[in-house]
């Protein structure tokens, strides 16, 4: 009996012993496979994760397979946060899926520092010519690290309805006459605009948007590149910014708003017809469908226009603010998932995208296929607008974009200044430096 | 206040008579198996230890792998700039101590976490010690009673979060549209978008939530209160105000104190429903230590001032519930530890 009770529990030892082992061993196995490069798998992540999206890259991902002998490709569609947040988890570990999103700037930076993704610049010469001025945001030091494959802006979504029954003609071009529509949506006794100050982000457009018009590119670039914020450009945008808190366009409890999750968020509102415009990214058609019961967001009465012009103001008036998803490739992928990058940019896998209304192409071939009016208004705009700024907390970095947002949230709720958001927006830039 | 410490005092031998009673026993038993012990005694002794090895191993392992190494991993972090991905070279030494410790969001985020373990105990103590002591009344409909009150406790945090949040929305929740059916405006930012109105409207919430832990520890305290002192106290002209007053309230006393730690701990630790019923705003007004961390971390990735903070919420945690322990638990822990250890002696 006693020695039988030593053996159970030797047997417990060693079998909890190996269930740890084999769970800490677990996750690189399917790595090793891979970089041995026998077999030539390719794993993909990516956050189309329902309906057609999700379907038409499986079927990319078929294709490609029938078009290389002995490549399989991986696929595994997550939902974006989830997907953001293995990520990260997967950077940490050392083992990053081959082919991944890449969102540029600051966080690509951080990548390349860390030897984390490969050098495309001489592996996709052809494509980085095709995409022209929308790869500025996933080249660092002149060097292309990820294929943008979809770009796309933020700007107005708004109610065509709504503004007709307020008796605004047409879409706001200026400043001023913003300010105008905002007087009489009030009037008519409508709300604004919503804007989701509780996810920090969607406040922070605002600044951002009027930093675009106050300061010239010249500055911009040498901001991102130094990390100064020394231009006074940046505080007369905080000005600029008040100017509308001050004359309050915004939606009852603005300031713990969600970005866009929920009907009661700020993109919700505006799909449920309760605000009449919002500040926001190329992406809003598609949330405000997934928000309304029909599935149709706001149908035919969704219209877009850009970010007004601010007078007097140093910076490009037709400059737009935006940012996209690109394709990365991780330093120990094999090869093929680098063909297999090209093959995500072709002509024929853009279009397809594109009539999927999955996002807004950077194949000019694909131009054509985007379905929806809105949509093809906004890409008009990207295209003839002189620069397309990366969206600040993506250019500058997680940690400066944080502060930054974190102390623009503060400006919406009365408790900072102009000068504040310059100033903390630098104590976060001097300890990166 | 005199007659109060005297019930006590009078209680206290009839609780050393029962463990009185309990002990003979155990001793006897002990007794008898020790003498034939006390000739194998060392390979018996080498034995024992082996066993103790081999059972406690695993549980020490899991202990190391999961608790040990994730501290020691935040200490080491705590001293690099690190962005959460590869290698540790950025020493910088205590400079995110400093960081945290001089960032007003941080220190901001304890007091919150301070002024929600008051206000807790405040609130949910005499409000769980009145409807436990209601409670404990023989009542038609008390099961039913006692489900309702718990069930906040069993449901997930999350979703009462949700919910809650959907409840408080300015102008189109249902908080907010009943008070104005009946005339009152709420506020213009609604109740979770104020900054002063925020942090209480997250107490309350997290009232609502855990005021079942309170009042089930309160009612299971109440069973252990023995009948006969009722009895005692009834046959002596004492009104049912008087006995809960007298000697339920006093012989509950390391329950609540207790329930006290739990609550104090559970506050400190306190991030999901303030996730998700504010994400820490607005304007800073509802940020935990813990909400902070994250927020750092995984949001911002910086990781070594995230760490930072971690340790420094750990040392808090650690202060506080130290002296919990040496200041107000120690009258309940002192006999029963004296007492293990006797046992372990013999």
């Amino acid at each position: 009996m006693e020695l039988g009770k030593r053996g159970l529990g030797i047997l417990a030892l060693l079998a909890s012993t190996a269930l740890l082992a084999s769970g800490c061993s677990g996750g690189g196995g399917t790595n090793d496979a891979a970089a041995a490069g026998e077999d030539k798998t390719i794993t993909w992540w990516h956050n189309s994760n329902n309906g057609e999206g999700k379907a038409y890259y499986e079927k990319v991902a078929d294709d490609f397979e029938a078009a290389h002998e002995g490549v399989t490709v991986e696929v595994s569609a997550m939902q974006h946060e989830d997907m953001l947040t293995k990520l990260d988890a997967a950077f940490q570990s050392g083992d990053a899926p081959d082919v991944y999103m890449e969102r540029g700037g600051g966080e690509l930076a951080g990548h390349v520092e860390a030897g984390l993704t490969r050098d495309l610049s001489e592996l996709a010469t052809d494509e980085i010519s095709m995409i022209g001025g929308n790869i500025a945001g996933w080249q660092v030091d002149g060097k292309t690290y990820a294929l943008p494959y979809s770009v796309g802006l933020a700007g107005f979504w708004y109610n065509k309805a709504l503004f007709k029954e307020a008796g605004i003609s047409n879409p706001p071009q200026t400043m001023d006459e913003w300010m105008d529509a905002v007087k009489k949506l009030k009037a008519a006794g409508i709300d604004p605009v919503s804007v989701g100050a509780g996810d920090k982000w969607p406040a922070a457009h605002y600044w951002y948007y009027s930093v675009l018009r106050e300061c010239s590119q010249d500055v911009l670039n040498a901001s991102v590149k130094n990390l100064e914020f020394d231009d006074q450009c940046f505080v007369k945008a905080g000005e600029d910014v008040k100017k509308v808190i001050d004359a309050e366009p915004f939606n009852p409890g603005f300031l713990s708003t969600p970005a866009q999750s929920g009907p009661t968020s700020a993109s919700g509102l505006l799909a449920t017809e309760r605000v009449a415009m919002e500040l926001a990214g190329h992406w809003e058609p598609g949330i405000m469908q997934g928000l309304t019961e029909d599935g149709k967001g706001l149908g035919d009465d969704t219209g877009w226009f850009p970010f007004p012009t601010i007078d007097g103001g140093a910076g490009a008036q037709d400059a737009q603010l935006g940012g996209g998803d690109a394709w990365g490739v991780s330093q120990d992928a094999p090869d093929e998932a680098v063909d297999f990058v090209k093959y995500l940019l072709s002509d024929s896998v853009q279009q397809g995208f594109a009539k999927l209304d999955m996002g807004l192409p950077t194949n000019p071939a694909a131009n054509d296929s985007v379905a929806d009016p809105a949509l093809a208004s906004l890409l008009k705009a990207r295209d003839e607008s002189p620069y397309v700024q990366l969206y600040f907390d993506t250019a500058f970095g997680a940690s400066i974009g944080g502060a930054m947002n974190d102390e623009i949230a503060l400006l919406f709720a009365g408790q900072s200044s102009p000068a504040d958001i310059v100033a903390k927006s630098q104590d976060a830039a001097n300890m990166e430096k | 206040m005199t007659e109060g410490v005297k019930v006590v005092s009078a209680t206290v031998p009839a609780r050393q008579g029962t463990a009185a009673e309990a002990r003979p026993r155990n001793t006897a038993a002990e007794r008898g198996s020790r003498s034939p012990k006390r000739k194998l005694r060392a390979p018996a002794d080498k034995r024992k230890n082996l066993e103790i090895l081999f059972f406690v191993t695993p549980a020490l392992l899991l202990i190391a792998m999961f608790m040990l190494v994730p501290i020691i991993q935040a200490v080491r972090f705590s001293v690099y700039n690190w962005k959460g991905f590869g290698p540790l070279v950025d020493f910088v030494g205590l400079q995110n101590y400093v960081r945290v410790l001089q960032n007003e969001v941080f220190t901001d985020a304890l007091v919150h976490n301070l002024v929600i373990i008051a206000g807790s105990i405040i609130i949910q103590l005499p409000l769980g010690l009145a409807i436990a002591l209601l409670l404990n009344r023989k009542m038609k409909i008390q099961g039913l009673l006692r489900t309702i009150i718990f069930v906040p406790y069993v449901l997930s945090e999350v979703i009462a979060g949700v919910v809650w949040f959907q409840l408080l929305q300015p102008q189109y929740g249902l908080i907010d549209t009943v008070l104005a059916k009946l005339g009152i405006q709420g506020p213009a930012q609604g109740w979770l978008g104020t900054p002063d109105l925020a942090l209480w409207t997250v107490l309350i919430v997290l009232t609502w939530k855990y005021l079942g832990l309170a009042v089930i520890l309160f009612l299971a305290g109440l069973q252990g209160v023995p009948d006969e002192l009722y009895e005692a106290a009834q046959i002596d002209g004492a009104s049912w105000w008087q006995i809960q007053r007298k000697i339920t309230i006093p012989l509950l006393g390391p329950t609540l104190r207790t329930w006290g730690f739990l609550s104090m701990v559970g506050s400190l630790q306190l991030f999901d429903m303030v996730w998700i019923l504010t994400g820490g705003g607005p304007a800073n007004s509802t940020t935990t230590m813990a909400t902070f961390l994250v927020s750092e971390g995984t949001k911002r990735q910086n990781f070594g001032v995230a760490s930072a903070a971690s340790v420094i919420l750990f040392i808090v945690a650690l202060i506080l519930a130290v002296s919990y322990q040496q200041f107000i638990l120690k009258r309940d822990t002192q006999p029963d530890t004296s007492r293990k250890r006797k046992k372990v002696r013999r």
